[in-house]
């Protein structure tokens, strides 16, 4: 594989941009419907995470390889077609190893095919970096749209079960807030989370200012 | 499942189980397209349009791969066919609504990836709708997420006035809103006896 002049290096920032500072879900807002849909409980957010992440990988990979074969004008089809392919080997899958996440997943695993993070990845990075870039990038972005996920599903099942993974960890005298696994919550916990994360970059920009101001005074 | 009245099919993908509030499918339109009532409204109406013809395809399309016996390329059809269903409608937009055309901008080819529209096509599978009752199903549905965008849109215009605190500018709110939203559609929940 060459590297040609446009495609950036291989650097650590390739892969760690996906997770933190492009988090696909708090970030760019991408990807937004089955991150609400089912992180009622931990499990069902990890199985989401993992699915996606592996149809990111496999198929931004293959538009990677195929990114000098496509045509330009029919790319969005191509890679939707890609896309779908992956997601069905996906489904297929889940199905078979276990029945229990299928049915609890229910219609968001084919309804990976129109996660945009995925088109959004093959669109922005795949279709002009090197195979061994888009695969790091795309473990990155993987990585951090699990992470997103189980944050809010973590925060749904111990406030709205009082369980995580399954297992009880709050006392029973805690009344659980049931509202938490309905669609309600679901909203509710990520405006949290994004406002919690612009609460922190107001404050973090804010003391930039101030440091700065103290060095033109000479404080 | 499939012996549902067409009535009840209607008002349950409309309030019950409202796409967008209720299961969450086309968010990024409902929180990208609803801050102003104008384009709501219309992106809403595309997108009906879309979810129309797309379950229709879809329909035709699944008795077909029934019939062959190759029911694994559904997922594959499906969105080949929601993809072409959206190129028609942009085509028409462009030619009849260049100003909505430009309003809309990048939402427009997005529609490809509303999971509502995708969304639909497989729900009325996995419920084994006839053709009728697909119809009715999309058209509920449709009118179920422009009536959310309509409402969002509604809110944010009132927003836009009030003295919210600078922290919660973004999307944070956005969706605060949508989460009170959605607790007031729980209360449809009891309309057709606790949903499906």
């Amino acid at each position: 594989m060459s590297l040609v002049n446009k495609e950036e290096p291989l650097t650590l920032d390739t892969f760690v941009r996906g997770v933190w500072r492009e988090n696909p879900v708090f970030v760019t807002l991408l990807g937004m419907c089955p991150t609400l849909a089912v992180t009622n409980s931990a499990t069902n957010a990890i199985s989401m995470g993992l699915a996606t992440t592996f149809v990111l990988i496999c198929s931004n990979v293959l538009v990677s390889m195929l990114r000098k074969v496509i045509p330009k004008e029919v790319r969005i089809a191509a890679y939707i077609v890609l896309i779908a392919s992956f997601v069905t080997v996906v489904d297929y899958a889940i199905q078979a190893i276990s029945l229990e996440v299928y049915e609890a997943l229910g219609a968001f695993i084919q309804l990976i095919v129109v996660n945009c993070i995925i088109l959004g990845r093959a669109e922005a990075y795949a279709s002009r970096q090197t195979v061994v870039n888009t695969a790091v990038n795309s473990i990155g972005t993987g990585i951090g749209f699990t992470l997103a996920l189980l944050c809010l599903g973590v925060v749904r099942e111990v406030l709205g079960a009082g369980t995580l993974f399954s297992v009880r960890i709050l006392p029973d005298q805690f009344q659980p807030w049931v509202l938490m696994l309905l669609p309600a919550g679901g909203f509710f916990v990520l405006a949290g989370w994004l406002l919690l994360i612009d609460f922190m970059n107001v404050r973090k920009e804010r003391r930039a200012l101030e440091q700065q101001g103290a060095t033109v005074h000479g404080q | 499942m499939a012996n549902e009245s067409l009535g009840f099919i209607f008002l349950n993908a409309l309030l019950i189980n409202n796409f967008v509030l209720a299961m969450f499918l086309g968010i990024c339109p409902f929180l990208g397209v609803s801050a102003k009532k104008d384009t709501a409204l219309n992106m809403g109406i595309a997108t009906t349009f879309v979810m129309f013809v797309s379950s229709m395809c879809a329909f035709g399309l699944n008795w077909l791969l029934v019939k062959l016996g190759i029911e694994f390329l559904r997922l594959i059809s499906y969105i080949v066919v929601i993809a072409s269903a959206v190129q028609l409608v942009e085509m028409i937009i462009k030619k009849y609504s260049p100003a909505l055309f430009r309003a809309l901008g990048i939402y427009l080819p997005l529609i490809t990836t509303n999971c509502a529209v995708l969304g639909i096509a497989v729900f009325q599978t996995a419920k084994n709708y006839d053709l009728a009752q697909s119809a009715v199903y999309s058209v509920g549905a449709g009118a179920g997420f422009t009536l959310a965008l309509m409402l969002m849109a509604g809110l944010r215009e009132k927003l836009a006035l009030a003295d919210v605190p600078s922290v919660a500018r973004g999307a944070g709110m956005t969706l605060m809103l949508a989460g009170l939203l959605s607790l007031a559609f729980m209360g449809f929940a009891g309309l057709g006896g606790g949903g499906d």
